[in-house]
């Protein structure tokens, strides 16, 4: 590669920071440019050393990721330019790590926000080392069908209208780079389109000014014409007007300052650039343009000619013979990114799964269509939750509050019952939270907490299929079946359940129907008579209720109920409620820092068949 | 990001905090008080005893200079003679140069009685390679006219600055004074590099009982430090520029801007003028507004400002509402049409579709007022999804009854200026 340039087709780059997009359109223009290698040679990321999977085309391609620069430099040698994303607070160390580094010529510092301080520091480091700095707060900059930084010229399509993706004549540098895209349009509108166009950034002392690129420019046989942009605000154009004067520049240079509405707008007005503001008259932008023009440069009477003079300059250029014209070369398609083409709604793919409950791909939460604030804002409480997530249903505020009644009966029976057991053994033998949780949660089924859902089935398949009370119990008999939800082991008619007692008081406050009740209360009536312990039990209460709670409730309907015993939702109501006890056993025991659970043996009968 | 001035008052507390921590024996004691039109003047005088002891110069702090010269120096006064000028001249409007201002911030501290030869001067200055200080014993308000007595001393940007050997390059003349000078001198610059100093001016200071006293002094930071200099800087407030009261609608957009992470910037210049832009992107806006002053139209210019950063639809839907609110106030007196220019560059990432919607929205809820003051409309730009900004543009144009004409990259940038205008 020559002095005069930064960039050829075989450059290779470091990126700094993982910038994903910006990454894939780097290599995106390599393809489009038909370069042999990505020009990223590897990602340097502070958190994550590894690899990092990118499009080459079509296929995919892994590119090495190191935490540190000297990781990078020592691993590839002949990387010549690191691109740095690194934030405005880490631009600077950074950014003299990598000057540091005897391979790296060229940094390009994307931050906005660097310290004038530090870029100064940094501008009179790579000055010292002869090396190149493009920005800080900067695109960067591209040369035409070789290498790119960043995300300069923007999208793929702008890239080819452009004509981007091969040389042309026309050096191009201007601080904006947000006029880098309009610039490399003016030019390819204009002549046959940039071989070269940097953004050197808007901050008040850039690490490469514009004389510096100007310079290379005039050194670069491919560069017939030069052209540029300048600003209202310091006086580096002057350093223009003298390398103009003593004959260092003689190609034709078109250059335009901008910021001459400066004279209108009162002084304190501070443009989009942090070094875009006139402090003495030398400054300004009308100044500036009149000593470049005097000094043999092609000034435009405004921006708005700055396109034709690129034009004239080209014509004229074209006339004498100087170059042929470009011969355009075949492109390569770069695929559509698959997100972008469903944006644009011209592919479509059939789900896998889908999902009616909820829906977080908003700015906020849906809870079964009902933003989450909402949710809070109306006081919802757990059970109008579980009504918008189980049931995808508002239900009324005297159901959401019998469900929260469950969930508070449910939630904890003691340590000795199976899924507070099962938990505490799990705990002691040094089993995290989650393992404990689960299982406890393993034991639930049909002989434990199943009770309410069977009870549910049972009475209600009972009630539909018009068996009395005397048939159904007669029924459960013959077929020697215990009547699920019937029964206690301490309790009886004469010492009740008070936990039965507050379901059944607030079902018949609160409900529009207790019929299954009614029914189970029936029941109850035929077995206590044979045996006072054979009481609705809570199980068996909260299994008929909850039919009672959805017949009472215009939302449900016949097959909501249906669905609620045939997929399990109660056995899900006692599993959700009992987690918080069994959840409250575990912590107990890790708090008091339980030892290993081994059950005595004096507590097991050994019977062992006898050897023949 | 850029360089803002701050209130002596703030340049001088930070100079009394941290300037001992570079120099052994300044005891500059800070002895300062800032008045605004919130300060209770009986609080201040709990707060610093001083004032009543002392003889004091009371003036307004507020970023403008020559205040000697505009006669708002009130020196060598007592407390009561200090609070009845504050008393007088808060609120009060003045002429600085051709700007017109209220004084609303004044700053009080002790007198220094001293002779006009005693005056020092010293100020740095940042430059791409170097630091530059000048120094000059011939300080005080007729420094400009005796700038062939500075002494220029430069100090490269990679030197270490505690090796600057000062007390050699500093003029003769100081005589006893030369050693503390050159204490203070390199004090300051160590401490203008390392507090994001960009611009520092102490003219003049004088030494009283033997040490150095600053007594009008102008300071500049780099607000990028920010980050770096919480601690330093403190609560330090960058001031508005003198006389540049925000109006309600600038407010509002400023308001606005410091809400997303989009860039919304707007100036009014001339709420009667007939030319009104809405560019996007910051050197875009800077180019449009040139094209209208090169073509001849300065004094019809109405705003300048910019979008940028991909705001979102919401957001250029409020700034598109406040332009047009200001543009659809009054009809021109004289009847002739207004020009609203929606211009641009081609755009990295911003999605021109997304931002346009809420312009078009902006546009919708003004239509009848668009009418009735006469508007003709002009939009030329590019970038991702143009092509679906520009066809809601133009079908927008349909039914708006004002006329609009669309440009895309295929037209010169700032072409729409000189289409617009051109006819005039």
């Amino acid at each position: 590669m020559k002095d005069y340039q930064l960039f050829d087709r075989n450059t290779r780059a470091f990126v700094y920071g993982f910038q994903t997009n910006a990454i894939q359109r780097m290599l995106d223009f390599d393809y489009l440019c038909r370069r042999e290698v990505p020009s990223v040679a590897a990602i340097i990321n502070p958190n994550r050393a590894g690899v990092h999977k990118v499009f080459w085309g079509t296929e995919e391609i892994l590119l090495p990721m190191y935490r540190t620069i000297p990781e990078a430099v020592a691993a590839h040698p002949s990387v010549d330019v690191m691109v740095n994303f690194a934030s405005f607070r880490s631009a600077f160390d950074t950014s003299m790590e990598a000057l540091a580094s005897p391979g790296i010529k060229t940094v390009a510092i994307i931050a906005e926000g660097v310290p004038e301080r530090m870029a100064r520091v940094m501008a009179a480091t790579a000055e010292k080392m002869k090396k190149t700095i493009i920005g800080p707060a900067t695109v960067g900059g591209l040369a035409a069908g070789a290498f790119r930084i960043g995300n300069t010229a923007g999208t793929i399509e702008n890239i080819i209208e452009s004509k981007l993706h091969r040389p042309g004549c026309v050096g191009f540098v201007s601080k904006s780079g947000g006029m880098l895209n309009e610039a490399f349009n003016i030019i390819a509108r204009n002549s046959s389109g940039a071989v070269e166009g940097i953004a050197i950034g808007g901050d008040r002392y850039p690490g490469s000014d514009l004389l510096d690129h100007i310079l290379r420019f005039e050194a670069n046989p491919d560069v017939a014409i030069i052209a540029s942009l300048g600003e209202v605000g310091g006086t580096d154009e002057y350093r223009i007007v003298e390398a103009l004067q003593d004959g260092r520049i003689r190609k034709p240079l078109v250059i335009w300052v901008t910021g001459t509405c400066s004279k209108v707008l009162p002084g304190s007005v501070q443009f989009g650039h942090a070094g875009a503001k006139a402090q003495t008259d030398l400054e300004t932008a009308d100044a500036k343009n009149r000593a470049l023009k005097e000094a043999g440069a092609i000034v435009p009477d405004s921006f708005d000619g700055y396109g034709d003079e690129i034009r004239r300059v080209y014509e004229s250029l074209l006339a004498e013979g100087r170059f042929r014209e470009v011969e355009e070369p075949e492109i390569p398609k770069i695929p559509m990114d698959y997100a972008k083409a469903v944006s644009e709604g011209i592919v479509r793919k059939s789900t896998n799964l889908i999902c009616t409950i909820s829906d977080d791909r908003g700015e906020e939460v849906l809870y079964g269509g009902k933003p989450l604030s909402r949710v809070l804002d109306d006081s919802m409480g757990i059970g109008g939750v579980i009504g918008l997530l189980w049931f995808k249903k508002e239900i009324p505020p005297w159901a959401a509050e019998f469900i929260e009644l469950v969930l508070q009966i449910v939630a904890d029976h003691g340590p000795a019952v199976s899924a507070a057991h099962n938990a505490i053994v799990a705990s002691c033998a040094g089993k995290d939270l989650i393992t404990s949780l689960a299982s406890g949660l393993l034991t639930i089924g049909p002989r434990f907490g199943g009770a309410i859902d069977d009870a549910a089935h049972e009475f209600k398949r009972a009630r539909d299929s018009g068996l009395s009370p005397e048939e159904f119990v007669k029924e459960m008999k013959m077929g020697g079946i215990n009547i699920p939800g019937i029964g206690h082991r301490i309790k009886s008619v004469k010492n009740p359940d008070k936990r039965v007692e507050l379901l059944i008081s607030y079902a018949r406050e609160n409900f529009e129907r207790t019929d299954l009740l009614d029914y189970a209360l029936s029941v109850q009536e035929i077995t206590t008579a044979k045996k006072g312990n054979l009481i609705l039990n809570v199980d068996g209460c909260i299994g008929v209720l909850f039919i009672d709670l959805m017949s009472s409730c215009e939302v449900f309907d016949e097959r909501d109920i249906d669905d609620v015993i045939k997929y399990g939702y109660l056995n899900g109501l006692f599993a959700l409620g009992r987690s918080i006890g069994i959840i409250g056993h575990i912590l107990d025991q890790k708090r008091l820092d339980s030892r290993l659970y081994r059950h005595p043996q004096d507590d097991i009968a050994f019977m062992l068949p006898e050897l023949q | 990001m850029a360089q803002r001035g701050i209130r002596e008052y703030d340049a001088k507390r930070i100079l009394a905090e941290r300037l001992p921590g570079y120099i052994d024996d300044f005891d500059y004691n800070g002895e300062i008080a800032l008045i605004t039109p919130d300060t209770d003047l009986e609080v201040v005088a709990v707060d610093n005893p001083w004032v009543k002891k002392k003889r004091l110069v009371v003036k307004p702090d507020q970023l403008f200079g020559k205040r000697g010269s505009h006669g708002l120096i009130l020196l060598d006064a007592s407390w009561d003679e200090a609070k009845k000028y504050i008393q007088e001249n808060m609120g009060r409007e003045v002429l600085v140069g051709s700007v017109v201002g209220t004084l609303d911030t004044f700053l009080i501290e002790p007198f220094i009685p001293h002779g006009p030869e005693e005056e020092l001067y010293v100020a740095i200055k940042s430059e791409r390679e170097k630091d530059v200080i000048y120094f000059s014993l011939r300080g005080g308000v007729d420094i400009e006219a005796n700038w062939d007595s500075v002494t220029e001393i430069p100090v490269d940007v990679l030197a270490r600055p505690e090796e600057l050997d000062l007390g050699s390059k500093l003029p003769a003349g100081l005589a006893d004074r030369l050693a503390a000078t050159a204490a203070f001198i390199q004090g300051i610059h160590r401490l203008y590099r390392d507090l994001g100093f960009a611009y520092l001016e102490i003219n003049p200071f004088v030494f009283a009982g033997g040490r150095v006293v600053p007594l009008d002094l102008v300071a500049r930071l780099d607000d990028a430090e920010a980050f770096w200099q919480r601690k330093t800087w403190q609560d330090l407030e960058f001031p508005e520029p003198f006389g540049r009261g925000l109006t309600e609608e600038e407010a509002w957009i400023k308001e606005i801007d410091s809400r997303t992470g989009a860039s919304l910037k707007l100036t009014i210049l001339n709420p009667g003028g007939r030319v009104w832009t809405m560019v996007a992107g910051g050197g875009a806006s800077v180019i449009y507004a040139d094209t209208i002053c090169d073509l001849g139209f300065a004094g019809e210019l109405a705003n300048y400002g910019e979008y940028s950063g991909d705001p979102s639809t919401q957001d250029t839907y409020e700034y598109t509402k406040t332009i047009l609110e200001l543009m659809t106030r009054k009809k021109d007196p004289e009847g002739r049409t207004k020009f609203l220019l929606i211009g641009g560059g081609i755009a990295n990432f911003t999605d021109v579709a997304k931002t346009f919607k809420g312009v078009v929205m902006g546009l919708e809820d003004y239509r009848e007022r668009l009418q009735e003051i006469g508007v003709e409309i002009y939009v030329r730009r590019a970038g991702p999804n143009y092509e679906e900004g520009l066809r809601i543009m133009r079908k927008l144009g349909e039914r708006l009854g004002v006329p609009i004409h669309v440009y895309g990259p295929e037209t010169h940038m700032t072409r729409i200026v000189s289409m617009a205008l051109g006819g005039e």
